[in-house]
């Protein structure tokens, strides 16, 4: 109790910090919430909760670090673009070999099937990288920019990996809403999404659909993985605390709410920050764990209201 | 001409039952359950190396000898997948199909405390190499035997160097302030408890104490506290990846605490991957190849060094770990054991364990009665300029410590 008091004392004493504490809370944040974007996605469109998702995205670090180690002059810019691409073959070959088996039947065969290939990654990964952990230091003064911005007598420094990561996440997010509002393709996802028999009937490619978004997914991820190469580091093992993280975004947010992950993503990430700040470190997942429980119970209330009204 | 091929043929003869010791020596049956797989792959494979690495050699110096006859070592192997559980079912398997009456060790403190039991239950000795936790050594276990240092002691050493630095520099021990990050796992947990203990002796402050959750990916937050508390010790220990992301994040934020130790350095490769960050951080080590133990059948551990990277040029560009070289220091241990038992009876050759007194490459043996090893001091080396140099303590510390870091 002393000790939380104490950190509260040190809000109040310092409070810059509360700046520097949600900075890094939303750059944390956008991270997670890329992880947890393509799994609204296939969640919402196919109804497929897939449990390799963090495993996609260990996935895109090791592209990216695997680039890194093997081709000259790489940048490590570089392997967000190469892990997106990656991803995206990988992610179809997952979807025509697995997942399109999968898709039709009921939820427990997808939950085995992905939790399955969550294993298979995992232990492939493993076998071809190690399991060392490894990370990869970007470093961009050559392009005319700082390794790290620091304000506020050095109190407040951003990392420019994780402002990158920021950025993309903005720039991931408004491109597929424009997507999925403004291309053809997009429109197919959402009709898919909204009924997929009806779309079929339609004239739509639900299987090209599916297979695309997909793809999508495992792309997203894999750019998400290239930047947390450069932010955090990475071993074979490590994907599970993104796919719990992005199911926690996900359910919170509600499905096919896009704008709501990132809303989401970004509010877990400064919640968990400063609880850690608070009630220690320890307690950062439970934080966000008792957030989704919150927003489950508000959710349960609220619809029981509507049912009362629909009465 | 007659005598020339007959003394050639006796020459041949001769040399062929030389080579032919070794060769012909009766083997002794082990067994292991090692994770070849799984998350602790890597030092599994590094433990498994050591072993073999030390069987070989032994082997090369003639085997093990028992009165007249000789014997080499035999080990069945088989991968625990990096799981608790099916460890101890090997361990199971080991003993009741395989029938062999002496085990190696597994990698990690989990998986030792998986097998421990089994082998406890059947009266099987197990030297281990790679589990450092105290745990192990509370239960009363009569058949384990660790050549390691403990795990609170890895540590502990940081918190007697920052009080003697703060004498050094006219103050008192008492008022150095320290600040604790720990993972929340046995290992880590082991020596926070050795580092607090150590404080409270001092009377130090702890000004930070907090628990790493296990899927932590980022330390901002706690190194944001250290920031604005300013302790003058930080202690970090939560395996590579807590290594990785605090010497990762303590160059972003310019962390500027005076010493900050930690352990993993080796395996999350801190120099390599992030240069100068990583400067005067000081890192706990079993073993370090400077020090200057030696026996006769490695040699110092510098010739051990060098030895294993030839027979396994995998390791050239790095340095030998020492999971591997107290995994060899393991099997040492067992030969001299054998040898001073005279006897392939179990008990006999447990006994023998429990009385060893052995100076290795790897630093002196001897075990307590809870079968730990008393005989050896954790090492603490400091990276300066990208070199690990040995720093503490100082009876074998080849290198002055940077104090305080620069950053």
């Amino acid at each position: 109790m002393d000790q939380i008091m104490g950190n509260i004392d040190l809000l109040i004493q310092f409070p810059i910090v509360n700046l520097k504490i949600i900075l890094d809370g939303v750059m944390i944040g956008a991270l997670f919430a890329l992880a947890a974007y393509g799994l609204a996605l296939v969640w919402g469109v196919m109804n497929v909760k897939n449990l390799a998702q963090g495993d996609f995205v260990i996935g895109g670090g090791y592209v990216s670090w695997w680039s890194y180690h093997n081709v000259p002059y790489f940048h490590p810019l570089l392997g967000v673009p190469v892990a997106f691409i990656v991803m995206w073959a990988l992610g179809w070959l997952t979807y025509k070999l697995v997942i399109s088996r999968v898709i039709e039947r009921d939820l427990f065969t997808s939950l085995l099937a992905t939790f399955g290939l969550a294993i298979m990654y995992a232990q492939l990964m493993n076998l071809m990288f190690g399991s060392d952990t490894q990370s990869l230091v970007l470093d961009v003064t050559g392009l005319g920019l700082e390794n790290n911005y620091y304000f506020a007598d050095g109190l407040i420094d951003l990392p420019a990996a994780k402002v990158i990561g920021v950025v993309l996440a903005a720039i991931l997010a408004t491109g597929v809403i424009l997507f999925m509002k403004r291309s053809r393709m997009g429109q197919a996802i959402r009709a898919t999404a909204q009924d997929a028999r009806a779309a079929r009937v339609l004239g739509i490619d639900t299987e090209k659909v599916y297979a695309f978004t997909f793809s999508l997914n495992s792309a997203i991820c894999g750019a998400a993985g290239a930047i947390i190469v450069m932010v955090w580091v990475i071993q074979p093992f490590y994907g599970i605390t993104y796919s719990i993280r992005a199911f926690v975004i996900v359910t919170a947010a509600g499905l096919g709410n896009l704008p709501g992950v990132i809303a989401a993503g970004l509010g877990i990430g400064a919640a968990e920050q400063y609880g850690s700040h608070i009630f220690g470190i320890g307690y950062q997942q439970a934080i966000a764990v008792i957030l989704l429980l919150m927003v489950l119970i508000y959710r349960l209330v609220q619809q029981r209201r509507n049912r009362q009204v629909m009465q | 001409m007659k005598l020339k091929t007959l003394s050639l043929a006796a020459g041949a003869l001769f040399a062929s039952t030389a080579i032919a010791a070794a060769a012909d020596c009766a083997t002794i049956e082990v067994g292991a359950a090692i994770s070849l797989t799984g998350k602790y792959a890597t030092n599994g494979v590094h433990t498994q190396n050591g072993y073999e690495f030390a069987m070989k050699k032994i082997a090369d110096n003639g085997g093990i000898k028992m009165g007249d006859k000789c014997y080499n070592f035999n080990v069945t192997y088989y991968d625990d997948e990096s799981k608790g559980d099916r460890a101890a079912t090997l361990a199971e398997r080991l003993i009741n199909q395989d029938k062999v009456q002496f085990m190696l060790g597994p990698y990690s403190s989990g998986m030792t405390k998986a097998i421990a039991p089994v082998t406890e239950k059947y009266q099987i000795p197990m030297i281990e190499a790679e589990g450092a936790s105290r745990s192990l050594f509370n239960k009363g276990y009569k058949y384990l035997f660790a050549v390691l240092s403990t795990s609170e002691q890895y540590l502990a050493s940081a918190v007697t160097l920052a009080g003697e630095k703060a004498v050094e520099a006219g103050g008192k021990a008492s008022d150095v302030k320290v600040a604790v990050a720990v993972e929340n796992d046995p290992f880590s947990l082991d020596i926070r408890a050795g580092v607090l203990e150590d404080a409270k002796k001092l009377g130090m402050k702890v000004v930070i104490d907090e628990k790493l959750p296990r899927d932590l990916s980022d330390m901002t937050a706690i190194l944001t506290k250290v920031k604005l508390i300013k302790p003058d010790l930080l202690i970090v220990s939560g395996h590579s990846k807590g290594a990785a992301t605090a010497v990762r994040q303590i160059g972003e934020q310019k962390i500027s605490t005076p010493m900050i130790a930690m352990t993993h350095c080796e395996a999350a490769d801190v120099t390599g991957n992030f240069g100068a960050a990583a400067n005067d951080i000081l890192c706990s080590t079993q073993w370090a190849e400077t020090l200057t133990y030696e026996d006769p059948i490695f040699g110092t551990a510098a010739n051990y060094e060098t030895e294993f990277k030839a027979a396994y040029p995998e390791y050239a560009e790095k340095k030998v770990p020492y999971q591997t070289a107290q995994a060899s220091a393991a099997i040492y241990v067992y030969k001299d054991a054998f040898e001073r038992a005279g006897s392939l009876d179990k008990e006999k050759v447990r006994d023998a364990i429990a009385a060893t007194d052995l100076k290795t490459f790897y630093g002196s043996i001897k075990f307590s009665e809870a079968g730990n090893n008393v005989a050896k001091p954790m090492v603490l080396r400091q990276i300066q300029d990208g070199k690990y140099k040995v720093v503490a303590p100082s009876a074998f510390a080849s290198d002055k410590v940077n104090h305080p870091r620069t950053n």
